[in-house]
């Protein structure tokens, strides 16, 4: 049994908040360096230069690529035979508070949704568990903001819809978010298992690189098709016309019910922050 | 076309910007988003005074990450300016006369606008670290216990953002996307 101190895991939580709120991973902004050499609108692309210069600003002055910092969504996979000296769980959220009040990042969580007063500190985070084999402990944190989060969709659709139903609700879903989540987006797309599980999916979908495609070849092939067809409508950078709607759409799928095709949607802007830390 | 206005807006500028114009605004700007909407809504339901001035003011949608030290305003981009629809009208009505946010309007704000010859602006979502460049002074008025959600009233110095609706109720959201549309 391998004994980890809840110390350290609250030391690497803080640093992943503060770094993943100034600085996108390296898939992130080469696909915002493509997008912006290979986009039609000028204004489209004026909006693109933009977000550049303003990745460039955040790292350099540490102010938060977005005021919008997100609520923290933690995935934990732990190894069974890891033993946390302390709770997990407060180990955590005492990483996220430090995070967020040292870091400087806003406190968007309200401790009610309809008292609706700020917590003060950003807690509590929203954690997911996955307990797996071996002595391994991998964080993989998300600040989510909620210009995007908002236009999010779950679609319980019948098996008769099949992949036209299932490209048509990605479809819908990208459309109606429009310029309300901030594009060009990442869209994450949860297939299968049940009501939460593929919106579990769809979220975990969003920390996969910008630049990866699903093993599975009917889902690689469906989004490269997506993809093309989202940056068809037209929406544009900043909602505002172009030929850069989404920097990528990342499928997660998950055997399922013979009654059931359940499809989530999770809009990510292009502030598609994560931060991964093995201990 | 590129344009450089002042803030509080005149009605000659206003009369002149069109849906699709990048403009510079310069001068001073109120800031609020949800909680602060709700509570300013409250007051006037109860026949009550604003905590703020609204004719000719701008409202920006937003809510600012901390100051570091030595600075005015941490980052602060626009918020989604649709989750203010249910408020804006009334206050376009009492002479609140600028938005600026990011997102599409309701067809109730979009008539309030035209009502009362006013425009709605976005600024680029996400990029709020570049846009606090244009922030030179941030100050609570009001809500102090709101936190990020209070009223300030800013000073700006060629704040950057582009005119979506304009006084004629053209929505740049609607016709820029059929430009590009290739389905």
């Amino acid at each position: 049994m391998r004994e980890i101190d809840a110390s350290k895991i609250t030391d690497a939580v803080k640093e992943m908040c503060i770094e993943a709120n100034h600085y996108l991973t390296e898939d992130m902004k080469k696909a915002l360096n493509n997008a912006a050499e290979e986009e039609r609108s000028p204004l489209g692309k004026q909006v693109l230069c933009h977000l550049q210069d303003n990745l460039k600003i955040a790292a350099e002055d540490m102010i938060p690529i977005c005021q919008d910092t997100g609520m923290a969504v933690m995935f934990v996979e732990i190894g069974q035979d890891v033993h946390v000296n302390g709770s997990l769980k407060d180990a955590i959220n005492e990483g996220v508070r430090l995070g967020y009040t040292e870091g400087y990042l806003r406190k968007s969580v309200v401790r009610d949704p309809l008292d609706r007063v700020n917590t003060g500190d950003n807690t509590p985070a929203v954690i997911h568990y996955d307990i797996v084999q071996g002595d391994g402990l991998k964080l993989t944190l998300a600040p989510k903001g909620f210009g995007s989060e908002n236009m999010s969709r779950v679609f319980m659709l019948k098996p008769a819809d099949g992949e036209e139903g299932v490209k048509e609700a990605i479809l819908t879903a990208v459309k109606d978010a429009g310029p309300n989540a901030c594009p060009p987006m990442v869209v994450g797309v949860g297939i299968g298992g049940t009501f939460e599980k593929c919106a579990l999916l769809a979220k975990k979908a969003l920390t996969r690189s910008a630049d990866s495609h699903s093993d599975i070849k009917w889902v690689a092939d469906m989004e490269s098709e997506l993809l093309d067809k989202i940056n068809k409508t037209g929406i544009g950078p900043g909602g505002l016309g172009g030929s850069t709607t989404a920097l990528a759409v990342n499928i997660e799928t998950y055997p399922t019910h013979i009654a059931g095709l359940p499809v989530a949607v999770n809009i990510c802007c292009h502030v598609n922050r994560h931060s991964v830390r093995e201990l | 076309m590129d344009r450089h206005i002042q803030a509080p807006l005149k009605k000659e500028d206003i009369d002149s910007l069109k849906s699709g114009d990048y403009v510079y605004i310069t001068g001073t700007i109120y800031v609020a988003r949800d909680a602060a909407h709700k509570r300013m809504d409250d007051l006037l339901n109860k026949g009550q005074k604003l905590p703020i001035e609204l004719q000719d003011n701008i409202i920006y949608y937003m809510g600012p990450s901390p100051a570091r030290e030595g600075r005015p305003i941490g980052s602060a981009g626009p918020t989604t300016a649709s989750r203010m629809d249910k408020y804006a009208p009334k206050l376009l009505d009492l002479g609140l006369r600028g938005m600026i946010g990011k997102g599409k309007r309701s067809a109730a704000v979009k008539e309030a606008i035209v009502r009362n010859g006013c425009v709605y602006f976005a600024a680029v979502g996400g990029a709020g670290a570049i846009i606090s460049k244009a922030i030179t002074s941030s100050e609570v008025v009001a809500y102090d216990d709101l936190g990020t959600e209070a009223i300030r009233k800013l000073n700006v110095v060629d704040f950057p953002c582009i005119v979506i609706i304009d006084k004629e109720g053209n929505d740049l959201y609607e016709t820029a996307i059929e430009e590009y549309r290739q389905e």
